[in-house]
């Protein structure tokens, strides 16, 4: 197993203030790996530096063997990005948009039809695939955009939030969608969420992430030997609490 | 690049406000014809050699306005309509963020958007130019000769540096407020204050750079005048009225008069007043065309600039 994510002290910047202090944090090979924290801990600023979206004040990160500062796209052309309340084009159908996606990807025209065609039955969008996308709703719109990602085959997916607002069946449906894809297709998947007990139900290992600091990597059960002392049905809420009060 | 472009370009033919604005700009500059086509048999009336009538109808002022002054005035909100929710409505959409996690390099949006914009008010105005030499063919009858069509032709490509300076404003605005409104409005009010208030503006750093101290004293009046002129020349709206009137208008020889002639002295300028040749009148534009096309590229240029640091956030 080789580490697809790898970073070494990276840290960024606001001014004084510190988003990211010193992360070192390596993500293995189809692994579904979750990434918590509270809201403005710098998941968010993490994920956008390994895309190379926002350079790192200090720190070196390498993803999928290349460095986001220097080789952007070979990276945004093999990782999918779900940012958090992504959005659509509106007056364009659910095909329309993935064709609009697979055009910036520099799919040939055959091979774009047919991957439109895979991810839509993936998602379980072929049905509404030519309604507009501002018809759809918010369940639609998630799967959407995972389909989006998977246009491109991609070997890692960062998905933020991905659950967030959906109710609860379809916040289930999502995440064996994600289960599957991981298991069938060996795609390596970040999760960045603080809903807990989904992470808990789908994610190999996690990570913790306060005020701009891991906190805390590893199985949830062998956090649990850490901070709860035994490993017996281990919450992982409990142990997320433990060390939110701790920092 | 190119697949930005070509979404844009389809967004803006099918988006409403362009369809709503073409309209708008199509009525106005039909009835302009209109009203310069009847008007034209009165400009020739006594004139003795009339010659290059066909540019007239582009330029003469029927009751309200002619073309010229239409797309001078109006010119600047085609671009704006179309520049100033460039890229804060992706923002809000939350597209954005979408949009550059794809393997294309940043600036990809921002020129795709650009050029989009400037393809769609080409065809706009050369659609519309057509359109009217058309109408200008069966109404008053002449057929424009080449020199005519070629004043034409610069005329136009001037038209669409203008209109791409405001649409490089507008994105600009978009890209430095995150609200709609906000961008449209900053555009709006330098579009009034460029139109409308430049006049004011320049005679006021005119007045306190020259003052005039004695009315009487040509040499102060002259250089009040120069300073004034000067300054207005920051507007790329003066720019390019001054330059387009020179290429439409043969009969000009310089940018304005600052003699007032009587009306004999007028009549017996008239009688040794030959059209300018094509190249004199380039010679006499060009420093305009090149601060406006300058002006354009900075404007674009800061825009680029902004863009590429600027921090993307999913909100």
């Amino acid at each position: 197993m080789a580490a697809i994510i790898q970073t070494e002290g990276l840290t960024r910047r606001y001014g004084r203030q510190v988003a990211v202090d010193n992360l070192t944090l390596q993500i293995q090979e189809r692994e579904i790996f979750g990434f918590l924290g509270p809201n403005g801990a710098g998941k968010t600023t993490t994920i956008l530096m390994l895309l190379g979206l926002t350079e790192p004040t200090s720190g070196k990160a390498t993803v999928l063997g290349y460095d986001p500062t220097h080789d952007p796209l070979e990276i945004k052309r093999q990782v999918g990005y779900l940012p958090e309340n992504v959005g659509f084009y509106n007056d364009l159908t659910g095909r329309e948009n993935l064709q609009f996606m697979a055009e910036l990807n520099r799919l040939p025209e055959p091979k774009a039809k047919a991957k439109i065609e895979e991810a839509l039955r993936i998602v379980g969008l072929n049905g509404d695939a030519d309604k507009l996308v501002g018809a759809y709703s918010r369940g639609m719109r998630q799967r959407l955009g995972i389909a989006e990602l998977l246009i491109k085959d991609p070997k890692l997916l960062i998905l933020d939030e991905p659950t967030l607002g959906l109710d609860p069946d379809v916040t289930n449906k999502m995440l064996d969608l994600i289960l599957s894809l991981n298991r069938d297709r060996g795609i390596t998947v970040m999760l960045c969420s603080h809903q807990l007990e989904q992470v808990q139900r789908i994610c190999t290992r996690v990570g913790i992430m306060i005020k701009g600091k891991l906190v805390a990597v590893g199985t949830i059960e062998e956090l649990a030997k850490r901070k709860l002392g035994d490993a017996a049905g281990p919450s992982l809420e409990e142990i997320y609490m433990r060390y939110f009060k701790e920092t | 690049m190119w697949t930005i472009c070509r979404k844009e370009l389809a967004d803006h033919f099918s988006s409403t406000r362009f369809l709503i604005l073409f309209c708008l700009i199509l009525m106005v500059a039909l009835v302009s014809t209109y009203m310069a086509a009847t008007n034209v048999r009165e400009v020739l009336e006594g004139v003795s050699k009339p010659s290059q009538v066909f540019l007239l109808q582009f330029t003469t002022p029927g009751k309200f306005f002619s073309l010229t002054q239409f797309v001078a005035f109006f010119g600047p909100l085609l671009g704006i309509i179309m520049g100033f929710d460039a890229i804060n409505r992706e923002r809000q959409h939350g597209t954005l963020a979408k949009l550059i996690s794809q393997p294309i390099f940043r600036d990809a949006v921002i020129n795709g958007k650009f050029l989009a914009g400037v393809i769609t008010v080409s065809i706009a105005l050369v659609s519309l130019m057509l359109l009217l030499a058309g109408m200008g063919l069966l109404t008053v009858g002449v057929v424009p000769g080449w020199e005519e069509v070629g004043r034409l032709l610069i005329y136009l490509v001037v038209s669409i540096a203008y209109v791409s300076f405001w649409l490089g404003l507008a994105i600009l605005f978009s890209i430095l407020f995150r609200s709609l409104a906000t961008s449209a409005l900053a555009a709006v009010a330098v579009w009034i204050f460029f139109s409308f208030f430049i006049g004011f503006a320049s005679d006021l750093v005119a007045g306190a750079l020259a003052p005039i101290k004695n009315p009487q004293d040509p040499e102060e009046l002259v250089a009040y005048r120069r300073v004034s002129d000067a300054a207005s020349l920051v507007s790329p709206a003066v720019l390019y009225s001054q330059a387009t009137s020179t290429i439409l208008d043969p009969y000009r020889r310089s940018r304005g008069n600052l003699v007032l002639m009587g009306l004999l002295e007028k009549l017996s300028m008239e009688r040794f007043k030959n059209p300018l040749p094509l190249d004199q009148s380039l010679a006499v534009v060009w420093p305009y065309l090149i601060s406006m096309l300058a002006l354009t590229l900075i404007c674009f240029g800061v825009s680029y600039v902004v863009f590429m640091r600027q921090e993307i956030r999913s909100l």
